[in-house]
């Protein structure tokens, strides 16, 4: 056979595919693109899921348009690894060419779309859900936009419950990575402050799954236990720890005693209740936006169609950001010209009215927003959820240490044995 | 007499039309030898292999990834064609040690990673107190070195055991090597990893921008692809083939089996190497993600989709994911596209062991006139 | 004894025995729980590996689906538990289930492809990734935490020096004898066990002696994927079901299989011990390096006895 005809139809299958994804610009137009990027594989698959169901709800709150213009959502899926998400992301901006950019879910990710967003200055970036300090406070980008609060600010003022508790003395319980870090050091900055003690911190690996050698070091003198880990960890950590015969208190980090783990299929949830915990948003709040919210979600997203049965803390996230990108059009009237320079001006002196009160921008572009201190309780329906202790107003993220003072949280930092 | 002119008076000539030709077996006629045109003249071996080998298709090839980053979009060139050929290397070094040594080693995504945290610890980061700050050319032949290093450490942990236990092993080496990087601040900064790894500005061109990083990355698949062509024919690949075969006899017949599997190793660690750095200029971060078993099994994947025995199989894989990774959302439920490609994978395993280019080689002789040379054999001896 | 093997035995032994010691007066019930605790890991690994070994020493097959059969087994004994209540029909449900899938894949598949040990592997490889995704599809990525029965549930307590212990997390160890010792009669003391054992040692003289090694095949791969299922079911009571547990008890059988050597269960018991004690003793201790320990023993392993502890000579 001619050598050559082989290799003419690969050159013309190869010239085919490249002509019709080489497509130039995007015509201007009248709907604006906006692209959306949640974790929708892997362990987080969830999370992203209910992500992308909070976005869609803000979409759905403005009918589908924002200042006379269609609103076009062009998803996009990672798996909580940092280079997929920068890759989807990059389609988003480069082949799909969206004009702003909604999310990611996980922390890291959020750091390296961040540096992303540097080589992008057409394209405004806002958060998703990530939740890590690092994104806007080393080397923050200027057009990357976080209207949630992070990992440290959703634990301001559970340091305080907890003494009010009388624990005077917490061992923590956390996996081995960036975001518990952020968390732990959001509770200790307070705790330590207020004169609380943490004699150990136990840093379990990522992944592990058993938590026997952490409960066996349990030192009997400590008060209560500080667990942050994440949803499936957290029930098996309780379940464990109920079994070695473990009878001590707990608190929970913002994502521990979240609607995954109060959501999950077994019977163990009953040895929650009681538990303290502190986040961006609490399940019974009685404000009247936060009902709105729930009753919004609940309607568009019923259980039947897979939603859960009350919004999980990566919709309310992801709602805030999409809702702030959303408000920011409609404040500049849809105009997006000039490098988006009118948008982002906005964008940041905005007072964007969330469902739990007002979030402004700080001057790296990182939300001043409210924390919630909640307690679990059983609702007339036998499910679970929470109730609210305090709400703390204008939680900044260098969490009221002076900036220069301040340091990431770590393993070591901070420390108060 | 040169050994053209032997082989013409053998072969060529009025005479040799004339005599009767045996009938050829209907198994697998060769063709006859092609004409050589330039034997007689004075030019240097290398060129007249050049007029032997080169046909129409090889400059049409050559001409289409010279000139495509010239019409493609920058997104089309960076995301897709730079990737595939970055991946397509990593894929490359694991064929070879798969298709020509047997060996299936999981941990050549684990010599890429090592390279790619030695360029971003010895190199420039995001993370001061960590990387060492020296200039590439210092930076990225260390990261190289210490990479084919550990890939030969690697080689010399499997090789001593039957070639299954191959694969156990190195999987169990790769997940490792992903739980240190995982947990050690002080080098490889955990969980975060090390990010902004910029390739430098050399001769005033930021390698970085789309069309030079395709160009950068072209000419080190390139040059990976024809060194393994190179070897493969040289006395060390066909010794190697020859313990892939049969290494009791090549025992006997006095080759040393495991130093030949060793030097197998780190000849591919040198190509995972290179791929790794590369890698990690074009993710601009290198995180305990980028060398866990996911992509540990995608190189796998890319490898046997397109077929292990040929080195450009490597790269037709890479191409195939590439595209299906890109574009999947906007086909399918990018949520099932791991079950797309397990599927793939399992389809090609099950029906075509010699991936895509085996699967072309059938058709072709299915479909095709009668030709019973398949594309995986050379034309010539 | 040698003396190169009194020289291991010393190496070894002597900084195990130091460590033990110095653990002991410092904290001892910390000591003493995390022994259990290693123990009672080791038998679910030994109860997984046990199958993955007895495959590959009977069909030179590495099974790398190992681990989503496992997974399999745990979410099929969920759902079985979810509609009936009893936990014991869960585990039977779990082990068939695996058992069943390991028969579909020998039968159907890997049967055609005897003597092609690589391209075994990867087709197993290639459906570990489909089963993962649809498991990953049916259950979504949700926390599935098994209920263990009444009888074995809350703590074991008035125990001296230890103070309470896991009720259910002790019976893993029931299980794990009981398994091992089913394991040892069945393969030293019946028919089909001289075959497989038969099988191991030279698979053409058992098929030149009128046996049809297809039906043994089968029916190994379905024992041995049957136990990685059963141990499923147990592990979605101590551990949990999620996606993600697949990968890490597929490692798991593999160092275990690796340093106790291939398809020997005698072996398997050895490695799952070595692997159970290191992995607890490295969370008690050392906590941010315990998993890379693990891997250094394994390595170590393989640097100095390729073959593994138990396993045969080349």
């Amino acid at each position: 056979m001619n050598v050559s005809k082989r290799l003419w139809i690969r050159t013309a299958l190869g010239a085919a595919a490249a002509a019709a994804l080489a497509g130039g610009a995007w015509a201007q137009g009248q709907p604006v693109k906006i692209g959306l990027l949640a974790t929708l594989e892997g362990p987080f698959a969830a999370g992203g899921a209910d992500g992308m169901r909070g976005a869609e709800l803000a979409v759905i709150q403005r009918g589908g348009t924002v200042a006379g213009r269609k609103i076009e959502i062009i998803k996009a899926s990672s798996d909580a690894k940092p280079d997929v998400a920068v890759n989807a992301t990059r389609k988003l901006v480069e082949q799909d060419k969206v004009d702003i950019m909604v999310g990611p879910l996980s922390g890291g990710e959020g750091i390296a779309v961040k540096d992303y967003s540097k080589t992008q200055p057409q394209v405004t970036f806002i958060n998703g859900g990530s939740g890590a300090q690092a994104t806007t406070l080393v080397n923050p980008s200027p057009n990357f936009f976080r209207f949630n609060t992070e990992g440290g600010q959703w634990m301001v003022g559970l340091g305080k419950a907890a003494l009010d508790k009388g624990y005077k003395r917490v061992m923590i319980i956390a996996e081995d990575y960036a975001f518990p870090y952020s968390q732990v050091q959001g509770f200790m900055a307070e705790y330590c402050r207020l004169g609380g003690k943490v004699p150990e911190k136990a840093w379990v690996p990522l992944g592990g799954k058993d938590y026997s050698s952490v409960i066996a070091k349990i030192p009997k003198d400590v008060d209560a236990l500080l667990v942050v880990l994440g949803g499936a960890d957290a029930v098996n950590f309780l379940t464990q720890y109920e079994n070695a015969g473990g009878d001590k208190p707990m608190l929970g980090g913002s994502i521990t005693v979240s609607q995954d783990v109060l959501n999950y299929k077994g019977k163990r949830r009953d040895s929650l209740v009681g538990t303290l915990s502190a986040g961006p948003y609490a399940d019974s709040f009685d404000g009247a936006e936060w009902k709105a919210f729930v009753a919004d979600y609940q309607k568009n997203f019923p259980v039947s169609k897979g939603g859960f049965p009350s919004p999980s803390l990566f919709a309310y996230v992801y709602y805030v950001n999409m809702k702030a990108a959303l408000d920011g059009l409609a404040a500049v009237n849809g105009d997006l010209s000039g490098n988006q320079a009118k948008y982002r001006e906005a964008l940041s002196k905005m007072v964007l009215k969330t469902p739990n009160g007002d979030v402004r921008l700080d001057a790296n572009r990182q939300a001043i927003g409210t924390t919630f201190v909640t307690e679990v309780v059983k609702d007339s329906k036998g499910d679970l959820t929470t109730k609210v202790v305090r709400k703390v107003d204008n939680v900044e993220q260098t969490l009221g240490i002076p900036p220069a003072q301040f340091k990431i949280g770590s393993r070591d930092e901070p420390s108060c044995p | 007499m040169s050994a053209a002119q032997w082989r013409r008076a053998m072969n060529g000539g009025l005479a040799a039309a004339q005599r009767p030709r045996p009938a050829a077996p209907r198994a697998v006629p060769m063709p006859a030898p092609a004409e050589e045109p330039y034997a007689d003249s004075d030019a240097p071996r290398w060129l007249k292999y050049l007029w032997r080998t080169l046909s129409a298709r090889h400059v049409f090839v050559m001409a289409f990834v010279l000139v495509f980053p010239l019409v493609a979009t920058p997104f089309f060139t960076f995301q897709v064609a730079a990737q595939s050929l970055v991946l397509g290397l990593i894929a490359l070094s694991l064929a070879f040690l798969a298709g020509y040594g047997g060996m299936v080693s999981l941990a050549q995504m684990t010599v890429a990673g090592i390279a790619g945290y030695g360029i971003a610890v010895l190199g420039f980061s995001s993370s001061p107190e960590i990387s060492l700050r020296w200039p590439w050319w210092v930076a990225v032949p260390a990261a190289i070195a210490v990479a084919v290093l550990c890939a030969t450490l690697i080689g010399w942990l499997s090789v001593r055991t039957e070639g299954i236990y191959t694969i156990m092993i190195t999987l169990a080496i790769g997940v490792a090597f992903y739980y240190l990087v995982l947990q050690n601040y002080s080098v490889f900064n955990g969980f975060q990893g090390l990010r902004e790894l910029k390739p430098p500005t050399v001769f005033g061109i930021d390698w970085r921008a789309p069309v030079p990083f395709y160009y950068l990355s072209l000419a080190c698949a390139m040059a990976g692809y024809f060194l393994v062509r190179y070897i493969v024919r040289a006395p060390f690949g066909i010794a190697l083939q020859g313990v892939r075969d049969n290494p009791r006899r090549m025992e006997a017949l006095g080759f040393h089996v495991v130093a030949h599997r060793v030097a197998a190793y780190a000849l591919s660690g040198l190509l995972a190497a290179v791929g790794g750095v590369l890698l990690a200029w074009y993710n601009a971060l290198m995180t305990p993600g980028s060398v866990g078993t996911g992509w540990m099994i995608n190189i796998l994947v890319i490898a046997v989709l397109g077929g292990v025995k040929h080195p450009i199989g490597a790269f037709l894989g890479a191409i195939v994911f590439v595209l299906l990774q890109t574009f999947a959302i906007d086909v399918i439920d990018r949520e099932r596209f791991n079950l797309v490609i397990g599927l793939v994978f399992l389809a090609i395993v099950l029906f075509s062991p010699d991936g895509l280019l085996g699967l072309w080689a059938k058709l072709r002789s299915r479909f095709g006139p009668n030709q019973v040379l398949t594309s995986t054999q050379r034309r010539h001896p | 004894m040698s003396r190169s093997r009194l020289a291991a035995w010393i190496l070894i032994g002597g900084p195990i025995a130091v460590f033990s010691i110095w653990a002991l007066f410092d904290n001892t019930r910390l000591y003493l729980v995390t022994l259990l605790n290693g123990l009672t890991l080791a038998s679910l690994y030994f109860i997984v590996a046990s199958g993955f070994t007895l495959v590959f020493g009977l069909m030179r097959n590495v099974n790398l689906a190992h681990g989503s059969l496992y997974l399999l087994g745990g979410y099929v004994g969920y759902v079985v538990a979810g509609w009936t209540g009893w936990w014991i029909l869960a585990l039977a449900a779990g082990f068939l289930a695996a058992a069943l899938a390991g028969l579909l894949m020998q039968w159907g598949i890997l049967r055609h492809m005897q003597g092609q040990d690589l391209r075994q592997t990867m087709v197993t490889i290639g459906l570990s990734i489909v089963v993962a995704d649809i498991l990953l599809w049916i259950f979504t990525g949700q926390v599935y935490q098994l209920e263990a029965p009444e009888w074995l549930q809350g703590p074991i307590r008035e125990i001296p020096l230890i103070r309470a212990y896991g009720a259910f997390r002790l019976s893993l160890l029931g299980f794990g004898i009981v398994i091992g010792l089913f394991l040892w009669w069945l393969l030293a003391r019946t028919r089909v066990g001289m075959m497989i054992r038969a099988g191991v040692d030279d698979r053409a003289m058992l098929a030149a002696a009128g046996v049809n090694v297809n039906l043994v095949f089968a029916v190994t791969f379905a024992l041995g994927a049957g136990l990685a299922g059963f141990g499923g079911v147990i592990g979605a009571v101590e551990l949990s079901m999620v996606p993600g547990e697949d990968i890490r008890l597929l490692l798991a059988s593999l160092i275990v299989v690796i340093v106790g050597g291939m398809g020997s269960v005698v072996g398997a018991a050895i490695g799952a011990i070595i692997l159970g004690l290191s992995e607890t003793y490295g969370l008690a201790y050392a906590p941010t390096y315990s998993v890379v320990f693990t891997f250094v023993i394994l390595i170590l392993v393989l640097a100095f006895r390729p073959r593994g502890i138990m396993g045969k000579a080349a």
